[in-house]
């Protein structure tokens, strides 16, 4: 399993945008808090960071070169 | 953890030095740690202490009235950021947020004064820094007078990437459209648009430059 989208527990209202954006049941909401649950599904699309009002939700890139190493 | 001679002696403010020297400027060094988040230098306050980052990555950004951000660069191990306000004796044009966990060497101001009386190649290197640092400045300026979204979406994956070596911090969409000076969702298009042409390639959270060549010419440089 890959890396899921990154939740600050700080920034999280529990306003749940992000859930009803998500389109493959990888956002939970537990004790009003966001949780990431990994599932194969998600595809990076990014929605839910981008909906996020309160920025609490990122979705890194790495950026490397083909056949070379690159970022962390 | 102790500040490591080793590190000192490869940073560009410390270059040409011997190890007495080293040594002698090793105890006006001490350690600080930061948090994701947490921010190491505030804009439009006075910035009295140096920092090199040892591990990690710091953001070095400006952000305007209506809450937009302009990343100015992304200092990692062995670069230094607060340079122009300590030496200048100004305030801080900008503020500096650690990207992730950050293990940093910090001098202060006045220590650095001492240094640079004692050590007159320590300056000379301070020299080379605040020129290249200029020079930097110069392509920011380039790349929003004269390359289109799609041309600097390319020249930042090409510069980030590097060399491929060496450890770098990821980055979102938002923090890229920061660093180019565009929205985030020109990023996102660059990136369809980039990838039609085959030069990078989307997996998942992964951007991969697979013609560097052609990324090159997308970007406009040599």
């Amino acid at each position: 399993m890959g890396d899921m989208p990154i939740i600050d527990r700080e920034k999280c209202q529990g306003c749940g945008l992000c859930v009803s954006v998500c389109g493959c049941g990888a956002l939970v909401i537990v004790e009003n808090i966001v949780q990431a649950v990994e599932v194969d599904e998600c595809r990076w699309c990014t929605l839910c960071e981008l909906v996020c009002p309160y920025g609490a939700i990122t979705c890194p890139f790495e950026i490397i070169i083909e056949n070379g190493q690159g970022s962390a | 953890m102790a500040v490591q001679v080793e590190f000192l002696k490869s940073i560009p403010y410390f270059s040409g030095l011997s190890d007495s020297e080293i040594d002698s400027v090793r105890r006006y060094i001490f350690e600080k740690k930061a948090e994701r988040g947490e921010i190491l230098s505030f804009e439009d306050e006075p910035a009295d202490v140096l920092y090199f980052v040892v591990a990690g990555a710091v953001k070095v950004f400006k952000t305007s009235a209506d809450g937009k951000e302009q990343i100015f660069s992304i200092i990692r191990p062995g670069e230094s950021f607060n340079d122009v306000a300590v030496l200048s004796g100004g305030v801080s044009l900008v503020s500096a947020e650690a990207m992730g966990a950050v293990v940093l060497n910090a001098i202060k101001k006045n220590d650095l004064e001492v240094v640079l009386r004692e050590h007159p190649q320590v300056a000379l290197n301070v020299i080379q820094v605040l020129s290249r640092r200029v020079q930097e400045l110069i392509s920011l300026v380039e790349d929003f007078s004269f390359r289109h979204v799609t041309g600097r979406v390319a020249k930042m994956l090409l510069e980030y990437a590097g060399d491929g070596v060496g450890e770098r911090p990821r980055l979102t969409q938002q923090e890229m459209a920061a660093m180019i000076g565009t929205a985030r969702e020109m990023v996102g298009r660059s990136l369809k648009n980039l990838e039609a042409e085959g030069t990078i390639r989307m997996e998942r959270n992964r951007i991969i430059i697979t013609d560097q060549k052609g990324l090159r010419e997308m970007a406009g440089v040599a």
